[in-house]
């Protein structure tokens, strides 16, 4: 299983987007835009629904048929969402949480990935298979001590029991090691240590320029991950404590407010919409990094 | 600072650093000191050998302390009757043991593997079709690209909340179309098959697109000839998919196999939202707990934190027979092939 990385290993590295079209593709028929239509259809149509659930009065949303055109309610709906059960509150923690984790990965990625790929030193590639085997552990194995030692320091319900444990990630540094191995020509680190560079100067005006695409696909990835995640978040944070969107979200869902499933779904809505929207914009560069990526965790 | 990387290139910037250091160090003031250039190099050279180590010691410092340590703390704990907070009592064995008498524990085993096929196989399936569609010349590829891609932007309590309506077995769109084309309606919550398909209809719906774009990835590096001599071959579209596309992916597609398989082995969130207030106990007949949730149930609803360790290292002892198991199989084939 440590060797999983290994058959994409020469796949990942590049910041590859894919071909906008290549000469030998077959010109698609109407069946290839009925299945595609379809499979839009069943991706998008879900967060379509979402939108008219949260538009209409909880009343209205559990009565059959279901609604399937826009309600008149999704102002009310937010705004008590927003004030009644501080979903405007875990938005502003989800975006702290993942603003943080993706910025301390991208940086701390950045540094070991450039020192696995281009310094030479004492026990690199055995320290780069420890690496890669780590990413094959699964958080089940490590939440109950994890759990322990957060309520000996008290901080449960406390963003920095969520931020600290992903401030670097396995996935990370392998991702910016193979970028690197191919982007950055090793003459160009060596021409500026021979100027007297040392190597926080290397670091800021030869890596960081040359890594910045892939710097960026990285940040991408690792901020729709922190602004997702859910299994270590739900035990560390409770949903009336400090929540992110998700453990707000799981306290709604499994009833500890006497909320309506309009207001749910108003929740739910509020998760969304900021990726949605980021998607929307950048779709192209985000699908981009995700097939550079190749990982998904 | 393209340009600075340009100075530092051609060579043309050596006064830069020594101005740097000059300004860094306050306390050489004056004259070059004789003994200067030694401490240079010294510091240069503690520069080279050390900042390797200091480069990389973050993911390490993180991963001993949040990684590393309480992987090993949870096989010691696994090993003792823990409760939050009180005192650890050596148990041996006990804790594994109990497992293997424990209908829970084999039910929701039986339940992470057939909710991993139920998800994994048609999600790969799926991906490996829509990515041979995204493949051809299209109008609007763009859009389909990013619309199959926008459920990876859902979070796992989202999608299943806005799921577990529309499965919802009284009023949900599902059964309401089931009924509109004839069926009787589902009960898609209590009874167990129904259940372990809605709840992997949302992996399934979640992952599909972002698996069919590796694939697509994958496809658009098949060297063009192969199609050719195929085509040559005078194999059909589906013959050359079959007989070209997915050996030459065949990596991709084992990668996105094991990632999927370790995804799988760790499902949580979907059955905990789906299934409510029964949630934790993974439905009114445990239909769907999981080995995760179960795990979860142990630790903090019962707080038999030793009980719920020991789950959580056979689920990493699965992990690493599945791993065994790829490596053997990959071994085999490489035998045979030669």
């Amino acid at each position: 299983m440590t060797r999983t990385p290994d058959t994409t290993a020469s796949r990942a590295p590049r910041v590859r987007r894919l071909r906008p079209s290549a000469g030998r593709q077959h010109h698609a028929g109407p069946l290839t835009y009925v299945l595609l239509g379809l499979a839009a259809l069943v991706s998008l149509f879900p967060l379509y629904w979402n939108l008219v659930a949260a538009s209409h009065t909880g009343e209205r949303v559990v009565k059959a048929p279901a609604p399937l055109l826009p309600g008149p309610r999704l102002l009310d709906n937010l705004s008590f969402a927003w004030n009644q059960v501080d979903m405007g509150e875990a938005l502003v923690n989800t975006t702290i949480v993942a603003g943080l984790v993706a910025l301390s990965t991208v940086l701390f990625s950045t540094l070991a990935g450039f020192a696995f790929a281009k310094l030479p030193f004492k026990g690199r590639s055995a320290l780069l298979a420890l690496v890669v085997a780590t990413m094959t552990i699964p958080p089940q194995l490590s939440v109950i001590p994890l759990y322990q030692i957060v309520t000996d320091l008290g901080w449960v319900d406390q963003l920095q029991s969520v931020v600290l444990p992903s401030l670097v990630a396995a996935f990370g540094v392998f991702f910016m090691r193979q970028y690197l191995l191919e982007a950055l020509p090793v003459e160009l680190v060596e021409a500026a240590r021979m100027d007297g560079a040392h190597s926080l100067r290397i670091i800021w005006h030869v890596v960081f320029p040359v890594a910045r695409p892939a710097m960026a696909v990285l940040g991408m990835l690792v901020f729709v991950q922190a602004w997702n995640d859910f299994f270590w978040p739900f035990i560390a944070l409770t949903p009336d404590g400090n929540p992110t969107l998700q453990v707000a979200l799981a306290g709604l869902g499994a009833g500890n407010h006497t909320v309506d499933q309009a207001v749910v779904l108003t929740g739910a809505l509020i998760s969304s919409v900021p990726l949605l929207l980021v998607f929307a914009v950048l779709g192209k560069h985000i699908v981009g990094g995700i097939t550079a990526g190749a990982v998904k965790n | 600072m393209a340009t600075s990387v340009r100075a530092a290139g051609d060579g043309s910037a050596p006064p830069a650093a020594p101005a740097g250091r000059r300004s860094a160090g306050p306390g050489s003031p004056g004259p070059r000191p004789p003994g200067r250039s030694g401490r240079r190099s010294t510091l240069y050279r503690l520069d080279l050998k050390a900042v390797p180590y200091v480069f990389v010691a973050p993911f390490f410092l993180t991963f001993a302390a949040f990684g590393l340590f309480p992987l090993i703390y949870t096989g010691w704990l696994s090993l003792h009757r823990v409760e939050l907070g009180g005192q650890a009592r050596w148990k041996g064995m006990e804790n594994y043991s109990s497992l293997a008498t424990s209908e829970f524990f084999w039910n929701a085993l039986a339940n992470t593997f057939t909710m991993g096929l139920l998800s994994t196989v048609p999600q790969l399936l799926m991906a490996l079709g829509l990515a041979h569609l995204l493949n051809y010349r299209l109008r609007g590829r763009g859009f389909f690209r990013v619309a199959v891609l926008a459920p990876y932007a859902t979070s796992i309590a989202a999608a299943t909340l806005v799921f577990a309506q529309l499965f919802n077995t009284d009023y949900g769109l599902i059964n309401t179309v089931l009924g509109g084309a004839g069926f009787a309606p589902v009960d898609w919550e209590s009874s167990k098959w129904p259940a372990q398909i809605a709840i992997s209809t949302i992996v399934t719906w979640r992952w599909t697109g972002y698996n069919a774009l590796i694939y697509l990835a994958a496809m658009q590096a098949v060297p063009q000839d192969l199609y050719e001599a195929a085509a040559l071959d005078g194999a059909s579209r589906w013959r050359q998919f079959l007989s070209v596309t997915v050996p030459s992916i065949r990596p991709t597609i084992l990668f996105t196999a094991v990632v999927s398989t370790i995804g799988a082995t760790q499902l949580f969130g979907e059955p905990l939202l789906f299934g409510g207030s029964l949630g934790i106990s993974g439905g009114s007949g445990n239909q769907f707990q999981t080995l995760s949730l179960l795990m979860y149930e142990k630790g903090w609803v019962t707080g038999a934190l030793g009980q719920a360790s020991a789950i959580a290292w056979v689920m990493l002892l699965l992990l690493l027979l599945i791993g065994g198991l790829r490596i053997l199989v990959s071994r085999l084939r490489a035998k045979a092939g030669s």
